[in-house]
């Protein structure tokens, strides 16, 4: 059997280690026994989409907000490293107006409801140009411009940029949030259950696009839902939450085919295919 | 030659918890070397556990015993001890599966589905586009389908998209679980051309085909899996031992 010349170029390694983004160490939060999470402990690499996911009551909202900044954890640390920078930043050690900064300058937050995301009492281009604003952008033409650019890449008529958001569908409004969170380039994006309120048929355009956008901008994102349908989909790997506390951890194909954990299984086997 | 990847007393279970714990074993002891530029087909009947094993390598499963080494120009990579967040690279940029189902998200159109591993690289759209179309030319479907999601596709147009999507990306590592199985006497012929060309690029494949012909003309060797198989539904109260090294 004719074989290539075996002098020819062996297999190159890829880059396997990307740097780390996010440390999570050790991270409690309880409002009650069981309410909450508890021990948290993972790291998100640079371009990697992590979903957690578990039932209601499982903790994974509570430890969305305690990631995104939003609420202090009991015990532990959340660390960010930023890229190229050698020194780390203690989410809960900083101050509170260095972590807003961080918030608003670096990070981005995409909430269930559109409504608590977005202002709905100016336009939708008001609502994208703010968060440019906080950054120091006054230029009105360029404020627009972004404003039009960025609803045209979450497919939303740039001709609507002077319409109230209450105007716009649950669909057009949560990309309308997509957009406004993601005019400033964040690094790290949180995403509370995106497509949870919305039909079905919305919610394959949105995953579409959120799975673009990943690509485009190499975002790195750390996903709460209980959909695994949307986790298979968006997230490269997977914590599995119950009862506040990670039960397993690893890559998402092996998590939803070969789930070591009974809970796990459990839930896996609970979902039905139409 | 040095192999691209070796297999060696790679072994798997499940444990059902919703079953009481029932401990399935479905492969032991089983040991393979592929080279780089052979296609190495799976062979033994169905249930024996040819899909488990690609499923292991693309790291869907978790391998019970043994090790998996893929050998690069700098040394080797244990895939049974590769931390989860380094898979996404991996599969990406050196191995690459066709299975026999397309898993896509709905209404994405049939070109982009075959141009997205090239995307993921961050190739040139334009050029990406139009890789994706010659192949898709290649495998006959029709170019009207080209802009629609697969969806709603035929199992047979379905299948050619996937295997579009399997070869664009020219991986050196190929897993191929039944590529040919709902494919008429044209496109498996066009399949066939598709390994041919792959080998010369010196692609390794490990490949399911249960069409005799088609075995035949891409096969350099056979393994066939009937030894490797474990004494099948063992109920055990013991759990099965994973991530552990033989002793």
């Amino acid at each position: 059997m004719k074989r290539p010349d075996p002098s020819a170029p062996v297999l190159a390694r890829p880059e396997l280690d990307r740097p780390v983004l996010l440390d999570v160490q050790d991270v409690t939060r309880l409002y009650g026994p069981g309410k909450g999470c508890e021990a948290i402990d993972f790291r998100l690499h640079a371009g990697e989409v992590l979903g957690i996911v578990g039932e209601s009551g499982s903790g994974k909202s509570t430890l969305l907000r305690v990631l995104a900044g939003l609420e202090a954890p009991d015990a532990g640390r959340v660390v960010y490293h930023r890229p190229g920078d050698a020194s780390e930043t203690d989410l809960y050690a900083i101050g509170e107006a260095r972590r807003r900064a961080l918030l608003r300058l670096e990070w981005g937050l995409v909430h269930q409801n559109p409504r608590d995301g977005l202002r709905m009492g100016v336009s939708a281009g008001a609502n994208v140009g703010e968060r440019l604003m906080a950054l120091g952008q006054r230029h009105y033409g360029q404020l627009r411009a972004a404003g039009q650019d960025w609803m045209t890449q979450v497919e939303l008529d740039p001709a609507r940029i002077d319409d109230a958001p209450r105007t716009f569908s649950g669909g057009m409004q949560q990309r309308l949030q997509i957009a406004r969170t993601l005019v400033t380039r964040p690094r790290l994006v949180f995403m509370d259950e995106p497509t949870g309120g919305l039909d079905v048929s919305v919610q394959a355009r949105l995953l579409d696009m959120l799975r673009t956008l990943v690509r485009q901008l190499g975002l790195s994102v750390v996903l709460v839902t209980h959909d695994l349908a949307v986790a298979r989909l968006l997230a490269h790997r997977l914590l599995v939450m119950r009862r506040g506390r990670v039960v397993e951890a690893g890559l998402t194909d092996q998590i939803l085919d070969d789930p070591q954990h009974a809970y796990t299984q459990l839930l896996v086997s609970s979902v039905l295919t139409p | 030659m040095t192999p691209i990847l070796t297999v060696e007393r790679l072994g798997k279970g499940f444990v059902l918890h919703g079953q009481g714990g029932l401990a399935l074993s479905v492969m032991r002891d089983l040991s393979l070397e592929l080279h780089p530029g052979e296609c190495l087909v799976l062979a033994g009947p169905s249930g024996i556990g040819k899909s488990t094993l690609l499923k292991i390598l693309y790291g869907n499963y978790l391998a019970g015993e043994g090790h998996i080494r893929l050998h690069f120009s700098d040394g080797p990579l244990s895939l049974t001890e590769l931390p989860a967040h380094a898979w996404h690279a991996l599969r990406r940029d050196v191995i690459g599966y066709v299975s026999q189902f397309l898993r896509v998200v709905p209404r994405v159109s049939a070109r982009e589905v075959v141009m997205e591993p090239l995307l993921a690289r961050g190739a040139d759209a334009a050029e990406a586009r139009v890789r994706a179309e010659t192949l898709l030319a290649r495998l006959n479907l029709p170019e009207r389908l080209w802009s629609l999601p697969p969806g709603t596709f035929s199992g047979g147009e379905q299948q050619r998209v996937n295997i579009a999507r399997g070869f664009i990306g020219e991986h050196p590592l190929l897993l191929l679980d039944e590529p040919t199985a709902s494919l008429d006497a044209a496109n498996r012929a066009v399949v066939v051309e598709l390994i041919h060309e792959a080998k010369a690029r010196g692609t390794a494949m490990l490949g399911i085909f249960h069409d005799e012909d088609v075995r035949e003309r891409v096969a350099d060797r056979l393994l066939p899996l009937e030894s490797f198989m474990a004494p099948s539904l063992a109920p055990s109260a013991q759990p099965i031992s994973r991530g552990l090294p033989h002793a």
